[in-house]
């Protein structure tokens, strides 16, 4: 029986125009044989959670590199909830300072990335939180 | 011995050219020859733009600085002057970039984070309250509400008194580059370069020493394109902006010598100091026989070779003042106009004073202590960097044909194609740096366990964003309501009839219109880009 493939939700949260490393994720995760939906520039959290849902994704991601991925993320995480999507893993990537990786992960961002992440702990991280 | 030590490695630049281990005249001969050296000062420009040069004038340090509102961007524009900075680059926050108001819903959390807020032509004034703005360039790092920015700095200057004919400065203003890398975009490919057209036609007419318009190579190679493209996409992107001023019916001399140009200085030396050279005689070869360009201005590929940030890294931070020093060196041996470094703690913040003194510092080492200023162009002649220079050029011109073979480069863009090639290669350059192939000092090679570095982190002030919301309720019960409505009217009027909206935008912003106000009424006119997502 074939397996079905990991699905990842991967967005670009916010303003930030600097995507350049969220597109290498994607073709990495591609690579590593995951369903990747790519959502573009300027997500609004709402636009992320229903996007989420839409796709049917195991997987949540957010690549931020201008600062503003906390007040976000605290909108984010509520809808995610009243969609069901609660269990979903999710990560972040980016600029996100080691200050604000503990509110991050009481979020339920588990997966923190930050700058000069390897791709494949990405991977990793992902194969084992998806069962 | 192993086979390894004695056998020279194989080295090929990151614009694909192979490296040999020693250059002679034969290597310079073989690859085009001297022809395209010429003298500095002299067409085709290779050596420099000016005979003299540095002697004359040393290049202008203008480093990118804006955060908060317009009153703490202003503090930090007077500790920069007062610390010898000679131009001003003005940071503006997301908002602002895009076209919301700081109290727009998409603005929350975004307000003064990494530039300054701007509603109203309130915040130019004071932003800029006390700089003389004819001894200080002022550069304005916007792109997608560029032709908004562009005419509140001239109302703004206007009203304290300078003649806007002799104004100079300089807009970002590239929005082409902004659908490749950095987005801020915010109207379709088409309308876009439209307003482009609009600054550029303006500008020719009523401010003529004012540069409308900075073609950044820079970001482009940020996300992930080599030396040599980065002039290539720059190039090519130029030229469609020459193109749609040319239909207006102005002669190329009436503008392309405002055209200005922001390239990236991180890499290989000889590469970058070859890739400046190359480009420098290109574009003043494209300019007069493809343009028919006379006016030897037209000529000139004036730019600012700047930033670094993609050379930058996270780790072992302080190795990146030593970084910059390097790369101010490239910019230097370049013969740019203008020169900025990125500060060491940028890839965690916005600088402190601190770093960005470091910074200025170390441009000014170089023109007091090193000798960079004495002698033009002091890599010309070196049959290594000549050589170079003659394979960077091939480089170039056979990635200009490449583009405009597959469509040229607006359609490109339109179809996310120009992007998704950058982005390909920044994929690859990632596999090159994990597997160690790509050598990067604290990254793949000499590696330190750390904890995260201790980097003094700019505050993000929220009470500031909330002043600046109060602030414009303030200018909004303040002002005269109906002739916003009048300018605000004439502005989507002007851009329905297809005419040069600049002159409503003046008016516009005059009346204090806010820029998110004035974006809305074009966007109900041009629509809002829709980016295609190609891989």
């Amino acid at each position: 029986m074939s397996e079905r493939r990991i699905r990842v939700l991967l967005a670009k949260p916010g303003l930030d125009g600097h995507d350049q490393g969220a597109k290498i994720v994607v073709r990495g995760l591609i690579d590593a044989g995951f369903e990747v939906i790519y959502t573009g520039l300027r997500q609004t959290p709402i636009a992320v959670a229903n996007a989420a849902l839409e796709e049917g994704v195991d997987v949540i991601g957010l690549s931020s590199m201008a600062g503003s991925h906390l007040p976000f993320c605290r909108k984010l995480r509520p809808l995610l909830d009243e969609r069901g999507l609660g269990d979903k893993v999710c990560l972040i990537g980016g600029n996100i300072p080691a200050t604000d990786h503990a509110e991050l992960r009481a979020l339920g961002f588990t997966g923190i990335f930050p700058t000069s992440s390897k791709i494949a702990a990405i991977v990793d991280f992902i194969k084992e939180e998806v069962q | 011995m192993s086979e390894r030590q004695t056998k020279p490695r194989r080295v090929v630049n990151e614009s694909g050219i192979e490296i040999k281990t020693a250059y002679t005249a034969a290597d310079v001969e073989a690859t085009g020859g001297f022809d395209h050296i010429g003298e500095p000062g002299k067409f085709p420009f290779t050596r420099g733009i000016h005979a003299e040069m540095y002697r004359k004038r040393p290049w202008t340090m203008r480093q990118y600085a804006g955060f908060g509102n317009a009153a703490d961007t202003n503090q930090r524009f007077k500790f920069l002057i007062a610390n010898g900075q000679t131009g001003l680059n003005v940071a503006f926050d997301l908002p602002t970039q895009i076209g919301f108001d700081s109290d727009s819903p998409m603005a929350e959390g975004e307000v003064g984070r990494v530039g300054m807020a701007v509603d109203t032509l309130r915040d130019f004034e004071v932003a800029f309250d006390g700089i003389d703005l004819e001894q200080i360039t002022v550069s304005l790092t916007v792109n997608g509400s560029a032709a908004i920015l562009i005419a509140m700095y001239l109302v703004m200057a206007q009203k304290r008194g300078y003649d806007v004919a002799r104004l100079r400065g300089t807009a970002q203003n590239d929005i082409l580059k902004e659908f490749i890398g950095r987005g801020t975009w915010i109207f379709p490919v088409e309308p876009s370069m439209k307003l482009v057209g609009d600054t550029i036609e303006y500008c020719a007419q009523h401010a003529p020493k004012y540069s409308p318009v900075s073609v950044c190579g820079y970001h482009i190679r940020e996300s992930g394109a080599n030396p040599a493209q980065e002039m290539a996409y720059a190039f090519c992107i130029a030229k469609a902006y020459a193109d749609e001023t040319l239909k207006r019916g102005l002669h190329i001399d009436e503008f392309a010598g405002r055209l200005s140009f922001n390239f990236n200085i991180f890499g290989n030396i000889f590469e970058q100091v070859a890739k400046f050279r190359a480009a420098r005689g290109l574009w003043a070869k494209i300019m007069k026989e493809e343009y028919g360009a006379q006016d030897p201005g037209s000529m000139w590929m004036r730019m600012i070779a700047a930033g670094g940030g993609g050379g930058l890294t996270k780790e072992q931070p302080e190795n990146n003042i030593v970084r910059g020093a390097y790369y101010a060196l490239i910019s230097a041996l370049s013969g740019t106009q203008t020169m900025a470094l990125c500060s060491y703690d940028e890839a965690y913040t916005i600088p402190t004073e601190h770093s960005a003194r470091i910074s200025l510092r170390t441009m000014q080492l170089l023109i007091e202590e090193m000798g960079l200023t004495e002698t033009v162009d002091p890599l010309g002649g070196s049959w290594y960097v000549e050589t170079l220079t003659n394979q960077m050029r091939d480089k170039m011109v056979e990635t200009m044909a490449d583009i405009d073979r597959r469509g040229g480069i607006v359609s490109l863009v339109a179809q996310g194609l120009a992007q998704a090639a950058v982005s390909a290669q920044a994929y690859q350059m990632q596999k090159r740096i994990e597997s160690g192939d790509f050598p990067k000092v604290g990254v793949n090679c000499y590696r330190e366990e750390e904890e995260e570095a201790k980097v003094e982190f700019h505050p993000y002030d929220e009470d500031d964003a909330k002043a600046q919301v109060a602030a414009l309720d303030t200018i909004r019960a303040e002002r005269d309501g109906r002739k916003v409505q009048v300018a605000l009217d004439r502005v989507e009027a002007d851009a329905r009839a297809g005419t040069n909206v600049m002159p409503a935008l003046i008016e516009a912003v005059k009346a204090y219109a806010s820029v998110g106000e004035i974006t809305d009424r074009l966007v109900t006119v041009y629509g809002r880009y829709r980016e295609p997502v190609v891989f």
